[in-house]
């Protein structure tokens, strides 16, 4: 039987919410941003009329403010936002409970089953979306299908405050016609290659023959050519079973370009601590390590390695996040933001493989020695223990990622 | 005229099932203005005063006005202009 999939999407999320709590300022060009005197100045989102100017998500608050001299910047206020969308997943979980959320303000619907009962998918469809604008003050887009994809292309393809579906019938005619990188996960780096093979469209990716794609980009071909033509068959999860964390990371801006070993290695271990901190909380050991790098060129790398060993230990993430730095980081650019991020999780009371020549007794305490500090912490604040190689530059590493950061993209694998 | 979000006292009816019934508001100046009726409750937005929550539709001195619950404090669209300490975001 065909699924039917809604993927609703609510508008400049946090702009609309902001602009609902602020009346006076509706019928301004409207951007929530960051702290600009903490260097975290970029436009997280903005309203309808802040893009009329040209003003973009990530880009700089003085770039924006080039564009649009009067726009209104307002400092992100997430726990309101959590709420609002705390309030539209009540909603949605109304007709069904496969509720997958796709960061904070998306999340895909599988009706197939309560369609029938609530009288078709495009009525739920309208019904969510009224839903909102009556009971959250705020408007979502929302695209209707037979698969993930195609319901995130319909929620994007008329925005906002509107429904479009996207059947077996005019699927050619919406949906292939568009650019390739509309497609959800065809990023700037698979565009620029399937552009270079004289594919620019998704109908042109979804004709080539899906052996060539395989041949030419192994296990990506196939998933892009399954997006392409509405083959791609994921689940959308049930609402209690995604709650699950697959990664926990922490990510900064520091109040100046970072410009050594040094410099990094200071950063590392803040973050290191507080992701460290969390895994303890949360009972997990980690053993995939990733380290991103953003130089002041506003040019981003990202590297991963493994730990042989499953740990949550805050020095050993410090450590190996710091030797992954150097092998891959030239330093042809100083930095200005970079993050850490620890995945492939385990319980934390997972067996170790030992071996001759780790000295597990090391391992032990140093565990014993975090959780000690996490007690500290947790009494007495977050800088009542803190590293001596810290102290070189409070300025610089007198910040708590842990409390102070909350919120995380997601990934659709 | 314009409207203002307005923080207001309330007194509030809680019952064993954990339903909440607001019984009165408390105006400035210790008016209190007694709600005879609730005529609707439902997840609403006020666009007007700039809030979402739970919204009370009730029946004071036979007008009818609405009483948005958000999260732990209670507000109405008021239409003169607020004093500072109850304008809120």
């Amino acid at each position: 039987m065909e699924r039917v999939i809604l993927h609703s999407d609510c508008n400049c999320f946090y702009a609309s919410v902001e602009c609902l709590y602020h009346p006076e300022i509706r019928n301004k060009p409207v951007a929530v941003g960051g702290e600009p005197e903490h260097r975290h100045g970029i436009i997280l989102t903005k309203n309808q009329i802040a893009k009329k100017y040209g003003v973009k998500t990530g880009e700089a608050l003085w770039q924006a403010r080039q564009k649009c001299p009067d726009l209104v910047i307002i400092p992100p206020n997430y726990s309101l936002y959590q709420r609002f969308s705390q309030m539209a997943r009540k909603i949605y979980l109304d007709y069904t409970d496969q509720v997958e959320p796709f960061g904070i303000d998306e999340s895909w619907l599988d009706v197939t089953n309560s369609a029938k009962l609530c009288g078709g998918a495009e009525k739920i469809a309208y019904e969510i979306n009224r839903r909102i604008r009556e009971e959250l003050g705020i408007t979502v887009s929302v695209g209707v299908s037979w698969n993930k994809i195609f319901a995130k292309f319909g929620s994007d393809y008329k925005k906002p405050d509107a429904v479009t579906i996207i059947n077996q019938n005019n699927f050619r005619d919406i949906v292939w016609p568009q650019p390739v990188e509309d497609l959800l996960y065809v990023g700037p780096a698979t565009k620029k290659k399937l552009n270079g093979i004289g594919i620019h469209t998704i109908g042109e990716l979804a004709e080539i023959k899906q052996e060539y794609l395989h041949a030419k980009y192994g296990k990506w071909g196939d998933v892009l050519y399954d997006f392409a033509n509405g083959l791609d068959i994921s689940p959308v999860a049930k609402y209690d079973s995604v709650l699950a964390v697959k990664s926990i990371g922490n990510s900064t801006t520091t109040i100046r370009d970072l410009q050594t070993d040094e410099d990094v290695k200071m950063i590392l271990f803040v973050l290191a601590e507080s992701v460290g901190r969390r895994m303890r909380e949360q009972g997990f050991k980690g053993r995939e390590l990733s380290v991103s790098v953003r130089n002041n060129e506003l040019f981003t790398v990202a590297k991963q390695c493994k730990f042989e060993k499953f740990t949550n230990i805050s020095s050993e993430i410090a450590e190996k996040a710091f030797w992954l730095f150097q092998k891959f980081y030239s330093w042809y650019r100083p930095i200005r933001s970079i993050g850490i991020s620890v995945s492939d999780f385990a319980h934390d009371n997972i067996p170790t493989q030992t071996d001759l020549f780790s000295d597990e007794h090391q391992r032990i305490r140093l565990e014993q020695l975090d959780g000690t500090v996490d007690v500290l912490k947790r009494r007495f604040g977050n800088y009542c223990v803190q590293r001596a190689s810290l102290l070189k530059e409070p300025s610089l590493t007198g910040f708590n990622p842990k409390d102070e950061n909350t919120i995380h993209p997601v990934g659709y694998f | 005229m314009p409207v203002y979000k307005k923080y207001v006292d309330m007194i509030v009816r809680y019952f064993p099932d954990g339903t909440i019934t607001p019984m009165a508001v408390w105006w400035d100046e210790g008016k209190v203005y007694e709600i005879d009726r609730i005529l609707d409750v439902r997840p609403a937005a006020s666009l007007k005063a700039g809030g979402a929550g739970i919204r009370y539709t009730c029946l004071i001195l036979g007008k009818q006005t609405y009483i948005w619950l958000e999260e732990s404090r209670w507000f109405v669209e008021a239409k003169e202009r607020p004093h500072p300490e109850n304008v809120g975001c």
